[in-house]
């Protein structure tokens, strides 16, 4: 793609100035890096970091019937949500697969927002709209909002500075409105891709590099860093999050990624019927965590896992040298019968099978 | 960035450092810098010999594999011992104990693909 046709953030200027290697990302120009990968994920592990994550998509579904919308074409149970609160979930397709994962937020029992990824906001547009029979008001703010993901273990002490939000207080997956560095209405979260603890604050654009300063002015004394997408994939990839376009698609069945926890039969929604008996008879195949035990290359997105004769039996969906655990992981779709914790398999890399062994997500 | 001038450099970011009729390979500072961390070295062509502009192996870094293309024809002789258990190398020190691998040198290092540190510099426009 053409740099010139990419899209770009509030904060694309400061990234550039900071020194980024900005990169295309699901159409946005976006930091892959800053300082370096692996300092950057040690800084987020260990201390706190600045993740533009401005790309993402929100949609805002209000009215009456928002949340009947919401239950009929996500398949967790949005029902059980209170103000508030935050729900991950999957928008599962009518063959199926899944059209794209996302963050439910209730922001009343009438006022939903929708976090979608970046590179499926009008594609999961469309799909919801079709389903939008009841005249629910639904707006893409998506262009309007910026949204930071601060995270690490010292990112509550770090932005307290900047609200009157007791952030310590703040339960994973629960949000609150308020003022933070001075600007009103920011949505301050208690989420993120990291697994590293931390905020997500999501703000109108022209505020961007307003908030951008003072969050990093506040985390100085904490030793905070900006964070680039590249380290954002490892990290998550360490807590075996999935990555839509890598471990999930419009094939892949929320079952067969393990995201049974988010699919609940407590209600009818798209194709509920055929992923219900999914759950109750099984699936063929299961997205697992891998390590390698061989040396001799990364696994990676698209290599083949293969049994001791070298038959293709699975597929890398994304894969990488862990910075925190010095090994290499992996996720991969491998037969149920091999998706055991500790069963052995082999991923080919470079057409040499290399050794690996089925283990627990998160990686330990 | 550093270029030394003794080093003969390629397009594809190698440097090649004659000792007789041998010749020592890595890739540039340059390289190093846009790979990021290096995790691992692959190089299964020790005892061949490889034309100049083939792949004698490739570089992992976090995101990306990239292939290792040999600046001049000859035969491999040897892969640097260091790199298996510190492909870190390549970046902190890719000139010194980072080197590569070690050729014997059969065709002509007079080519217009070999580039002075200058020509070098001026391709990646340092």
């Amino acid at each position: 793609m053409d740099t010139e046709t990419l899209k770009t953030t509030a904060l694309s200027d400061t990234h550039i100035k900071l020194g980024a290697k900005m990169v295309p990302f699901a159409g946005y120009l976006m930091p892959v890096q800053y300082e370096g990968l692996s300092i950057e994920h040690e800084t987020v592990r260990n201390a706190v970091g600045v993740f533009d994550v401005s790309h993402m998509g929100e949609f805002i579904v209000k009215g009456a019937g928002a949340l009947d919308l919401i239950q009929r074409v996500t398949s967790n149970d949005a029902s059980v949500l209170t103000d508030g609160k935050v729900q991950y979930s999957c928008l599962p397709n009518a063959d199926g697969g899944i059209v794209d994962d996302l963050l439910v937020y209730r922001i009343s029992a009438d006022e939903y927002m929708l976090v979608v990824n970046a590179s499926n906001i009008e594609k999961d547009w469309n799909w919801i709209k079709q389903f939008n029979t009841e005249g629910v008001e639904m707006k893409d703010i998506s262009d309007k909002v910026s949204l930071l993901a601060v995270q690490g273990p010292k990112t509550a002490e770090a932005l307290q500075s900047l609200t009157d939000i007791d952030l310590k207080s703040m339960e994973y997956y629960t949000f609150k409105k308020g003022t933070f560095a001075g600007i009103e209405n920011v949505v301050v979260s208690a989420t993120g891709y990291t697994g590293a603890g931390g905020f997500e604050l999501y703000f109108e654009n022209a505020e961007a590099e307003n908030v951008w300063n003072k969050v990093m002015e506040a985390g100085k004394p904490f030793g905070i860093k900006p964070a680039g997408l590249g380290c954002r994939d490892t990290l998550r990839l360490e807590m075996g999050f999935c990555l839509y376009g890598n471990d999930i698609d419009d094939t892949t069945s929320p079952i067969e990624a393990g995201l049974g926890w988010i699919t609940k039969f407590t209600k009818t929604f798209t194709n509920s019927e055929t992923l219900a008996e999914q759950k109750k008879n099984g699936v063929k195949r299961k997205l697992v965590g891998i390590e390698m035990l061989d040396r001799g290359g990364i696994p990676r997105h698209g290599h083949d896992v293969v049994d001791a004769a070298g038959n293709k039996i699975g597929v890398v969906t994304s894969g990488t040298p862990s910075p925190t655990l010095k090994k290499s992981i992996a996720l991969a779709y491998v037969p149920t019968e091999l998706s055991k914790t500790g069963s052995e398999v082999f991923v080919s890399i470079r057409d040499k099978a290399l050794k690996a062994v089925v283990v627990k997500i998160p990686f330990k | 960035m550093t270029f030394p001038e003794n080093l003969k450099y390629t397009k594809d970011h190698e440097w090649i450092r004659t000792e007789g009729s041998n010749a020592y390979v890595g890739i540039t500072e340059f390289a190093q810098s846009e790979l990021g961390d290096i995790v691992y070295v692959d190089i299964n062509t020790v005892g061949e010999t490889v034309e100049a502009g083939a792949v004698f192996g490739s570089v992992e870094a976090v995101k990306t594999v990239s292939d290792l293309f040999m600046p001049v024809d000859g035969e491999v002789l040897e892969v640097n011992p260091l790199l298996d258990a510190k492909p870190e190398l390549v970046n902190s020190d890719p000139y010194g104990d980072g080197w590569m691998i070690k050729i014997a040198v059969k065709g002509s290092l007079d080519s217009s693909d070999i580039l002075s540190a200058a020509q070098y510099r001026e391709l990646i426009g340092h």
